[in-house]
């Protein structure tokens, strides 16, 4: 089926099977690799992207089903060129190593924070509990996170 | 200035990483994609493999010519076993390879594999090592006569007297139960077939990109020459990765067989069943102390249950030999004996995850010291304080060397942090109001960065060892490192940048770290075994030395100056106590556009290798934990390390590296458990049964660094990539039995699952 | 781990799934709406439905109002809206308290009330909360409307009243009066993971004693039920920790726990007592 997806502001029209899902339409059809998948059943949160402002797995939704809500991946999180906070903090506190499972890592904070930007510093930890990371033991995202949380609202964000 | 070396500098690998910039296996687009059809028996004889009408399938039948993977080692009573890249009319474990269906899609190839129709008459499997090893036992295959496919032993000459003439003996058996290693991105191989140059480019999520096309060449009768392989950002491997997927051969042979490119990416199921396994262990140990609680001498009795295959490099011998060399791990003793046996089954293969055999050896002496201290009556830090070794260097009753180390000063230092005398108080008080907390150490020492004599003590056919580096500047003043080692996710591109930037004077920004291509990084043996800091950190370091001379060299001659009065800094070569420099930058463009001026070769690559004999770091992990007796669920409060892998290269990443490690030895204690059916069914296929932590379940670790700087590493620096993994699950073990002290109960079989600590309990009464 | 081919269908109005859902239930039609237990079972393909169709375009279906002593959740109200004092009164307490306890937060962001209830498995927390405050579920199919009582709904491990051609529309629960205390409590394994048991406790106190006590238990049996023993126990009672001991031993006993080599019974026993006795503890805070 013929489809339009809306990605970090640009329009992608792509053909897809109905059973496709947005995971693989992002990286396949659309080429936008940053989103990884690491499970394909909704339980190690690599794939998450936000859509419609609701960080969401990715793998859980078809394509089609995306049609007509804005979609953010990881490439589209800080302007060209630049960093976001969370990218910054993730580097500065050593919240990835292997790199793999951090876009989804990112997406899930950068909802969390838009959604309530003073959130508690437990309330944030625990929003983390939804990715796995199999490299850092979670100390460098969570430090990560909570820093960037700060940074952001210092900013007036 | 201070030295790059030693500073937390942020990673190099970082801002493509956060950015989705990185390149992954699976990110490469293809002409075809590949399913593997794989058995759903574990034992069994096909009688026949029919595909779908019109589908692209291939068999063994296909691959005729395709040589089986054999890896071999010449010792140890070893009998080599076969696998072939697809099943070769036998199936051996749920999730054997045994046909390739090539499609336009994922989706499409899954199809035509749930359609491929598998006939097999199945036999009886066997699943576990104690089955395998009892008599009678079914034969797993024809050639491994008991399934014992590796048995070994060692007896000191006094072993027997000393158990004779010692004050007491205390046993303890223990078990680990198997684990998958779990890298987030599962593996995935593209390999693309190149008409103008008849090459093969194969990119997969390899730890050993060098290794692996030595194999791969071997095993389809080609030259290397005509294979390149890349590996790319690989998103963690913990071992995993080290060994050579079967998939890998077959993917290579489509790309040549179908003259295009071709794509496999497994699927997590896949992984979990049918990638490798590890840990899956029996251990009985007995400690014969004299009166002083002081240990005399040890036995153990090893047994591995290796799975179905062999994998290559390492064989089906690699847990069992670990725990030979290295069960009595940080304690002297004089007296030794050990057998371990390798049991094959009708079971996934076993193959390193960090730590190898470690995290189940370190179980076994970890608690057999908590078993003999309560018989002592003594605190288990006053029984370590007595048997931790503590004079360097230390030959072990195994025959390995222990360079220096910090063994009790780690322990000592573990417990000021935990405040540990005045955690028995709490511990009484919060027993009386029905809470029971338990505390829990783990000391061990981890033999790393060991070079081909270690490897050439096992016997192996491949021996690796050593690792080379080329380091270049470029006329511009830039420098590129090309390794042979293959990190994915380490961070060794900064580390290796900050030894070599002290070096050439240069910032590690100025630094291009290049690996993970076998047309573009010297033969070297990847990234394994916390290895490749002290391996290839050692030749970075010697390799940079030799860059360093000849950049003095050329500026001694155009500063008119006597090389030795001049140092590399801050992008300038400097005569000692002048102002007077020269950017470097212009040493480099001298070096090849004006290379008649000067008496050194022209150019400023140079090459080094190294190939160290080991050094052992050492760690003390201390757990303080509250088991919940109505729930039999367990909670960290605490999670103390205090260690020393020498010379710290980046603190920052030394830490990840702990925390990192540490996560997986809680989840190797509390979560993970691959679990099969007695017929031979994985029961762990997803992640909502294979439980990997999360943030919840992983508490704040703090760290504390000794750092012993007489190693014979020559930077100093020490491997630490799988200490966190061998440690923790021994910590967080003992401090459940601490806390169920009172019950009587104790719990020797990780992952100390609820079922499990429930079982404990109820049989203690 | 690709799903099997499939036919969409995105529905635009509910007569208009409830026709597609009885014209393609026969072959292998089925309702999508939040998907997070649907698709991961799809890419397994352990179900392998010809067709889905999508209610999740369908307007108004996301309305969650309280019509009279009742809330009305329709079915692609998600997990997420259930957040703190999105539904007045001791009940939007309650089903906040509930709430949290599902996956996390991307799976509650997409999944819904109505599609736990229908994919009906023992360890669902929404199906704890139907079974021990009763309510009514409203279902639209090809023989019209039907409201069917929570009490009929469950019928064994992911099995339900609902017939296949049958859409659930809207599921309803009675509001809890004023003054009315409640306690959760559930074990997991790890942070978000199914139940391997939990409690959900209700009651009132008139005159220091306890009247109406509802006590549920979920994910030990192969549907959740009302502990009637445990209730009785609780019934005119003074809620005291004593008490609640006594009620927790009576659940534990009354509990037929499912085999599993993972939990077992005499765990799961365990983890009944345990997780009425915290519910009990937890209403009185």
């Amino acid at each position: 089926m013929k489809l339009t997806l809306d990605i970090n502001g640009a329009t992608y029209r792509i053909e897809v099977e109905a059973r496709h899902t947005l995971a693989d339409a992002i990286r396949q059809e659309c080429g936008l690799t940053g989103t990884h998948v690491g499970c394909e059943h909704g339980i190690c949160g690599a794939c998450t992207v936000i859509v419609g402002g609701e960080a969401v797995r990715s793998c859980l939704m078809f394509a089609v089903q995306a049609e007509g809500q804005p979609i953010r991946t990881v490439e589209g999180l800080a302007p060209p060129g630049g960093f976001h906070p969370l990218q910054t903090a993730f580097m500065a506190h050593h919240g990835l190593q292997c790199g793999f499972c951090t876009p989804g890592f990112l997406m899930l904070a950068a909802s969390v924070l838009e959604r309530d930007p003073h959130a508690s510093d437990a309330a944030l930890r625990d929003s983390l509990s939804a990715n796995l990371c199999r490299c850092t033991g979670y100390q460098g995202i969570i430090d990560a996170v909570l820093a960037a949380a700060r940074a952001m609202r210092s900013k007036g964000g | 200035m201070m030295g790059w070396a030693g500073r937390p500098i942020l990673r190099l690998e970082d801002p493509a990483l956060v950015r989705g910039q990185g390149h992954f296996t699976a990110d490469l687009p293809a002409r075809f994609r590949v399913r593997f059809v794989r058995s759903v028996v574990a034992a069994g004889r096909i009688v026949r493999i029919m595909p779908p009408d019109g589908a692209t399938v291939f068999t063994i039948a296909d691959l005729a010519g395709v040589k089986p993977i054999r890896p071999m080692l010449h010792k140890f009573g070893y009998i080599p076993i076969e696998q072939p890249v697809l099943a070769d009319g036998i199936v051996r474990y749920v999730g054997d390879p045994v046909a390739v269906v090539v499609a336009d899609s994922d989706a499409a190839a899954e199809d035509i594999a749930d359609q491929v129709e598998v006939e097999i008459i199945a036999a009886a499997p066997v699943t576990n090592a104690r089955d395998a090893a009892a008599p009678g036992a079914p034969l797993v295959r024809a050639e491994v006569p008991g399934n014992i496919v590796v048995e070994a032993a060692i007896e000191t000459a006094g072993h027997r007297l000393a158990i004779s003439r010692t004050h007491r003996v205390v046993a303890c058996s223990v078990r680990s139960n198997r684990q998958n290693a779990s890298p987030l991105e599962p593996r995935a191989a593209h390999a693309a077939f190149d008409p103008a140059s008849w090459r093969v480019t194969l990119t997969a999520t390899t730890q050993t990109p060098h290794m692996m096309r030595t194999v791969i060449a071997d095993l389809l009768g080609i030259r290397e020459a005509d294979l390149r392989v890349i590996a790319p950002d690989v998103g963690g491997g913990f071992g995993q990765k080290m060994s050579l997927a079967p998939e890998f051969v077959v993917l290579v042979w489509l790309a040549r067989h179908l003259r295009t490119s071709v794509a496999w990416t497994e699927d997590r199921r896949e992984n979990l069943m049918a990638s490798f396994h590890a840990r899956d262990m029996d251990l009985s140990v007995t400690g014969a102390f004299d009166a002083g609680a002081k240990l005399i001498a040890l036995t153990g009795e090893v047994l591995a249950n290796v799975g179905a295959y062999a994998p290559y490099p390492n064989t089906a011998a690699v847990e069992p030999l670990m725990s030979l060399a290295e069960l009595p791990g940080p304690y002297d003793v004089a007296e030794y004996a050990c057998r371990v046996r390798g049991a094959v089954t009708n079971t996934c293969s076993s193959a390193p995850y960090r730590g190898v055999a470690r995290p189940a050896l370190t179980l076994a002496m970890e608690r057999l010291m908590d078993k003999a201290a309560r018989e002592f009556g003594i605190e288990p830090w006053d029984i370590r304080r007595r048997n931790l070794v503590t004079r360097f260097p230390y030959v072990s009753a195994s025959g390995l060397t222990y360079d220096p180390g910090t063994y009790l000063e780690t322990m000592e230092r573990a417990l000021s942090m935990a405040d540990a005398p005045s955690f028995r108080a709490r511990q009484a008080v919060a027993r009386a109001a029905g809470r029971y907390l338990g505390i829990g150490l783990s000391t061990f020492c981890e033999r790393t960065g060991y070079g081909s004599p270690a490897f050439a003590a096992r016997g192996m056919d491949v021996t690796p060892g050593w690792e080379t580096v080329r380091i270049a500047m470029d006329p511009s003043g830039a420098v590129e490192a090309r390794i042979g080692a293959s990190p994915h996710g380490q961070g060794l591109e900064t580390a290796l940048a900050q030894i070599i930037a002290d070096e050439l004077g240069v910032t590690p920004e100025a630094i291009r770290v290049i690996h993970g291509d076998t047309d573009d990084t010297p033969y070297g043996w990847g990234t394994f075994a916390s290895r490749s800091l002290v391996i290839a950190g050692g030749a970075s370091l010697l390799a940079a030395r030799k860059v360093r001379r000849k950049l003095l060299a050329i500026a001694a001659t155009m500063l008119e100056a006597d090389a030795a009065d001049i140092m590399l800094d801050d992008g300038a070569a400097r005569i000692v106590g002048t102002d007077r420099t020269i950017p470097i930058a212009t040493l480099a463009r001298a070096s090849y556009h004006q290379a008649h001026r000067f008496e050194v070769e022209p150019g400023l690559a140079e090459s080094a290798t190294y190939d160290p004999a080991g050094t052992f770091s050492n760690a003390c992990h201390l757990a303080i934990v509250e088991v919940d007796v109505e729930t039999c669920a367990v909670s960290i409060e605490r999670f103390i390390v205090a260690e020393d892998a020498g010379r710290l290269i980046n603190p920052m990443i030394v830490d990840g590296q702990i925390r990192g490690g540490v996560a997986q030895g809680i989840a190797n204690a509390l979560l993970e458990e691959v679990v099969y059916t007695d017929a031979g069914d994985p029961l762990s296929t997803s992640f909502a049964d294979f439980l990997l932590p999360t943030v919840r379940e992983i508490p704040r670790i703090e760290i504390a660094h000794l750092q012993t700087s007489a190693t014979p590493s020559i930077t100093a620096a020490k491997g630490l990539g799988e200490g966190g993994a061998i440690g923790a699950p021994a910590a967080v073990m003992n401090a459940i039995n601490d806390a169920l002290a009172p019950f009587g109960a104790e719990i020797d079989e990780m992952p100390a699952t609820p079922a499990r600590i429930h079982a404990a309990l109820r049989e203690a009464g | 781990m690709k799903p099997a081919p499939f036919t969409y269908h995105a529905a635009r109005s509910v007569e208009q799934a409830v026709a597609l859902l009885g014209a393609l239930a026969p072959e292998g039609g089925r309702i999508l709406a939040g998907g997070q237990s649907l698709v991961p079972i799809m890419a397994f393909r352990l179900a392998q439905p010809s067709h889905l169709i999508d209610i999740n375009r369908i307007p108004g279906l996301d309305r969650m109002a309280v019509d009279g002593d009742r809330l009305s959740v329709g079915a692609t109200v998600r997990h997420a809206a259930f957040r703190a004092s999105a539904v007045p009164g001791p009940l939007g307490g309650l089903l906040a308290t509930v709430a949290a306890h599902i996956g996390h937060g991307p799976i509650r962001a997409r999944g819904t009330l109505c599609g736990s209830l229908v994919h009906a498995d023992p360890a669902s927390e929404w199906c704890l909360v139907f079974a021990t405050l009763g309510g009514e579920m409203v279902a639209h199919g090809p023989r019209g409307v039907r409201t069917i009582a929570a009490a009929g709904w469950f019928r064994g491990i992911m099995t339900t009243a609902l017939a296949e051609d049958e859409m659930l529309v809207e599921a309803r629960l009675p509001l809890l009066v004023g003054g009315a205390r409640f306690g959760f409590c559930e074990q997991s394994r790890r942070a978000g993971d199914f139940a391997m048991a939990m409690a959900l406790v209700t009651y009132r106190v008139v005159d220091g004693r306890i009247i109406e006590p509802r006590v549920g238990i979920g994910g030990a049996e192969a549907v959740p039920r009302r502990v009637t023993a445990a209730e009785a126990v609780l019934d005119g009672h003074v809620p005291d920790p004593a008490a609640f001991a006594r009620a927790s031993d009576v659940a534990a006993a009354s509990i037929e726990p499912m085999e599993d080599p993972q939990i077992p019974v005499t765990l799961r026993r365990d983890l009944v007592r345990a997780s009425t006795r915290r519910a009990l503890l937890g209403s009185l805070q």
